[in-house]
């Protein structure tokens, strides 16, 4: 337990979507502290509410969305900011780096002028100074002949060389906490990783705090600190990235796993499969979400949200049959093995 | 077991060549996009396949694994022949494709295709009952042994019909819908399927299901695959062997066991050693290779590995590898694995 005030502080944010029949709640009371220089990963599916959560940090969603609960990110009230205030937030506390460098920058500026247009805009330098911080990021994020590449078109680079040039936007102004939202779910394999090993490495460089949304276990365990599970808009499970990987305590994480391809020996002819698919979050039951595909799901589920129970101090899981679960675990055993 | 409705359609899906002979056979196969040569202008082609021969074996499962831009999913049209070859030849059971003896109809009927994307690869405009229900029906079965069909492969892939037959491709999930493609696929009774990326963009939870699913398939209807896939513990689980491309060529082939155990080529060893490591204490510290893979409009002379492989010398810039068998059903494109091929870090016999 660090002693300082936790850089990034979440409680019961909520975040709803009208406009359906029915409002879509995306994240429904995601908790989440960060201490500076701590890398925490979201882990979860499509509609699980990671990058909703995400987002909300940044204050991303349209106005339509319902935002409540609070978030603190520096001290600040990010939800309470005015525009103005918004403006000196982005990029300079905050920033993001996105799935798609290809979509994030615009198609008809030169890259480099795009970064040094940020720390002009956030740190009133001149353009000739912008364009030498810029030098020095392409360096940093090691983009071979970095000084020819100022002069690109997005469309100029290959898929690595743009991730690593959006990270080096994101890293502009020296923000300290940096969003990733699956930023190598793009890339090829072995550019993947050259990535990974980069955000790990300017993260401990720059003592950033990282969130990491990803779908990928592995990469989840390459990167982050702490592992927080997400399932229907919530955080159903959250511990040190060992204690998640080889004591799985949430049927939903064991899951999945246990239904990874290739995680056990390649003699097992058939997968683990979790049964059935995420439900409806127009329509979600009313108590554990992940309880109509559960095995081990009893009346007492399906009543209401568990609250988080705790394995560790800092290991916990939102789910009532967390002592079945554990006897009810052969999976994580063999994934420790490994 | 014979649960599907039997006497569709006339007995040409007997296996012709017999056991010995491969279900698919590709030579020479060469795919070109673009380029234009003019007095003034020299547009230069895109090399996406740049030669390559390969067999399917009867009743086995092929992975093909490679980055983009390595030529698999070209690969998998090509056969289809839903894009035309630059060159090339494609047998199916010992016959060529589009010859008398083996016209498109008849070989389009035996061969089927996955895409990655469930929602883009149906009709929106169909129910899940008609889109299945489309190719008996316009290979000559009337409509009620048509829809009959379809309700059958519904429950076969696990979709109850009464629940699901009349929904549009909207009202289901990414993972239903690749189920609907997937009996849409078996629909004709095909003996070879050709799945491109068909789990990738399935959510893992869901992805577990639908790999089950085709393992169980391809027991009951005797069927053979080509699974093409970018994530190596998907196609290591399905395949019986798996073939690596790199830039339009084949850099290695061989029995999974072989492949992922005892990888021969430069190129598939980085890219095991590039999988996350899933283990917290032994986090991979170094990246196996640096840089993007080359453009495939300037593929590098000489193996087209060798910009970004640290065993090259300089024979490998100008010299092609040619597959060569580390062992005898295992070939590796590399000239480290051919003893004579006079690379510097071989050691003298």
């Amino acid at each position: 337990m660090t002693a300082a005030a936790p850089i990034v502080d979440v409680r019961g944010l909520t975040v709803e979507f009208r406009g359906g029949a029915k409002p879509v709640r995306a994240a429904a009371g995601v908790d989440l502290t960060l201490s500076k220089g701590e890398t925490v990963a979201l882990l979860g599916e499509s509609g699980s509410g990671k990058s909703v959560t995400l987002r909300a940090l940044m204050r991303l969603h349209p106005k339509s969305a319902r935002v409540t609960g609070s978030v603190r990110v520096d001290g600040r009230d990010v939800l309470a900011m005015l525009a103005s205030e918004l403006t000196r937030y982005r990029g300079r506390v905050v920033s993001m780096v996105f799935q798609d460098p290809g979509l994030a920058f615009d198609p008809v500026y030169r890259v480099g002028d795009q970064i040094a247009e940020a720390v002009v805009r956030h740190e009133g330098t001149t353009m000739a100074e912008g364009r030498a911080r810029a030098l020095k990021l392409f360096e940093r994020v090691r983009i071979p002949s970095a000084e020819r590449r100022l002069d690109n078109y997005p469309h100029e680079m290959s898929g690595g060389m743009r991730q690593r040039a959006m990270i080096a936007l994101a890293l502009a102004c020296r923000p300290k906490v940096l969003l990733a939202d699956e930023p190598t779910t793009a890339l090829d394999a072995t550019v993947q990783i050259q990535v990974l090993l980069l955000l790990r490495e300017l993260q401990r460089e720059l003592g950033l705090a990282v969130i990491f949304v990803t779908h990928d276990i592995g990469v989840a365990v390459e990167v982050a600190d702490r592992i927080a599970v997400m399932y229907c808009g919530r955080i159903v499970e959250m511990g040190s990235c060992a204690a998640v990987i080889r004591t799985p305590a949430h049927p939903y994480t064991q899951g999945l796993l246990a239904s990874r391809a290739g995680h056990s020996d390649a003699t097992a002819r058939r997968l683990v499969a979790i049964p059935g698919a995420p439900p409806d979050l127009a329509n979600l039951p009313p108590g554990c979400a992940f309880a109509p595909r559960c095995s081990l799901a009893a009346d007492v589920c399906r009543r209401s949200v568990p609250d988080p129970i705790f394995l560790k101090p800092e290991h916990f899981a939102r789910c009532l049959r967390i002592d079945a679960a554990q006897h009810h675990a052969p999976s994580a055993a063999v994934i420790a093995a490994q | 077991m014979s649960v599907v409705v039997d006497t569709m359609f006339p007995p040409d899906l007997v296996d012709r060549g017999g056991a010995g002979t491969p279900l698919l056979s590709v030579r020479g196969l060469v795919k070109y996009f673009g380029g234009k040569r003019g007095a003034l202008f020299h547009k230069p082609a895109v090399r996406a396949v740049d030669g390559i021969d390969f067999d399917v074996i009867k009743g086995e499962t092929l992975g093909i694994v490679g980055e983009s831009g390595c030529g698999k999913s070209t690969t998998a049209r090509l056969i289809m022949h839903i894009i035309a070859p630059d060159a090339g030849e494609i047998l199916f059971d010992g016959e060529a494709v589009g010859s008398n003896e083996l016209d498109l109809t008849a070989f389009r009927k035996q061969t089927q295709m996955i895409f990655q994307d469930s929602y883009a690869s149906l009709n929106p405009r169909l129910t899940v009952e008609d889109t299945v229900a489309f190719g008996p029906r316009v290979h000559g079965l009337s409509r009620k042994a048509a829809v009959a069909r379809a309700h059958d492969l519904l429950e076969q892939v696990g979709l109850d019909p009464v629940r699901f037959a009349g929904r549009y491709p909207h009202e289901i999930s990414g993972g239903q819908r690749q189920r609907v493609n997937i009996a849409r696929g078996l629909a004709l009774e095909p003996r070879l399927l050709i799945l491109d990326e068909a789990v990738s963009a399935l959510d893992k939870s869901v992805e577990a299901q639908v790999l089950n699913l085709l393992l169980d398939l391809k027991d009951k209807f005797g069927l053979t695959y080509i699974f093409i896939s970018h994530d190596l513990n998907v196609v290591r689980f399905m395949s019986d062997r798996v073939m690596v491309m790199y830039l339009g060529k084949v850099a290695e082939v061989g029995p999974s066991e072989a492949i992922f155990n005892r990888p021969g080529h430069p190129y598939t060893q980085a890219l095991l050693a590039s999988m996350p490591s899933m283990d917290p204490d032994h986090r991979t510290e170094e990246a196996p290779i640096a840089g993007d893979p080359p453009n495939p409009i300037n593929p590098p002379s000489g193996c087209r590995f060798h910009t970004r492989c640290k065993m090259a010398a300089t024979l490998c810039t100008h010299s092609e590898p040619a597959l060569h068998p580390a062992s005898s059903d295992h070939l590796v494109a590399c000239h480290l694995a051919n003893p004579d091929s006079g690379h510097p870090r071989l050691k003298p016999a």
